[in-house]
């Protein structure tokens, strides 16, 4: 699959801490990429995002709320977030924005200025 | 007249290995396509999204708290009927046109989860928060339902 933001999975299972995947979509544009993230569960100062040889990794550290009482129903996971992507070149790693809102993070991932097609005007 | 006539092995069709090509092509597509939104198309076997439910209960209250990131207020409905709570609501599209998704594992539609309280609760006091991405429905109990301390006297 030829695409800008490729998942990396082969460095999770070295970790001590236990992590889930969040879920992901990845929009792709004409100059970058946008990728959203649902942490429920995670605020801005749980969120965590590293980029490191062009991989991009982001960590959601969940603050539930506290609930009085006796649990008698459980769905949700206990476990952080955690997901790396592999960048693509084209993207510039320096320009990469983040914002999280609602429990989802999304991430603006905008090509390196060399990279982005653009129109030569012929005199 | 021969009765086999010869045959170039890459010629050779045999049904059997028909059916073996068109498992790969099976296998490919699954790897190459995102797993998640082409089984999300198929749209019967999901049909909506269900977000994780936790249940709590002490002395005065239900709680139940729902994972829904992303969601606007107006967009989730709370209701309760005979006893049992149900949240519903709808994630609209946030995607400008022109952008591809390259890979799309969030849930966009209609959801709705239903639970069947444990107690009796008093439907005009329940009140909701929602933060984070998660919504807290806290639910009192009915007057009957909270557990009461009976004074023996023993004479």
């Amino acid at each position: 699959m030829n695409t800008l933001v490729r998942e990396n999975r082969d460095i999770d299972h070295v970790q001590s801490e236990q992590f889930v995947a969040p879920s992901a979509s990845v929009l792709e544009a004409a100059d970058g990429c946008t990728l959203e993230v649902e942490m429920p569960g995670v605020n801005k100062e749980g969120l965590e995002i590293s980029v490191e040889n062009n991989e991009l990794t982001i960590v959601g550290r969940r603050s539930l709320p506290a609930v009085e009482g006796t649990l008698i129903h459980r769905e949700s996971r206990q476990e952080s977030y955690r997901r790396t992507f592999e960048l693509d070149p084209s993207i510039d790693a320096n320009k990469i924005s983040a914002k999280i809102d609602q429990g989802v993070v999304t991430l603006t991932l905008p090509k390196a200025e060399h990279v982005k097609p653009r129109k030569i005007t012929v005199s | 007249m021969s009765l086999i006539r010869y045959q170039s092995p890459e010629l050779m069709a045999w049904p059997s290995l028909d059916r073996w090509s068109s498992l790969r092509d099976d296998l490919n597509s699954l790897f190459e396509l995102p797993l998640w939104s082409s089984i999300a198309r198929q749209g019967q076997l999901f049909s909506g999204w269900s977000p994780a439910l936790d249940l709590y209960q002490n002395n005065d209250n239900v709680v139940a708290v729902v994972e829904l990131p992303g969601m606007g207020r107006k967009d989730v409905e709370i209701s309760l009927h005979d006893g049992t709570l149900t949240i519903s609501g709808e994630r609209k599209s946030e995607s400008t046109n022109g952008d591809k998704a390259e890979r799309a594992e969030r849930y966009i539609g209609k959801f709705r989860r239903s639970i069947t309280l444990p107690t009796g609760v008093d439907a005009n006091k329940v009140s909701a928060s929602y933060r984070n991405g998660i919504l807290t429905v806290t639910l009192p109990k009915a007057e009957e339902a909270k557990p009461k301390q009976i004074q023996v006297n023993v004479d």
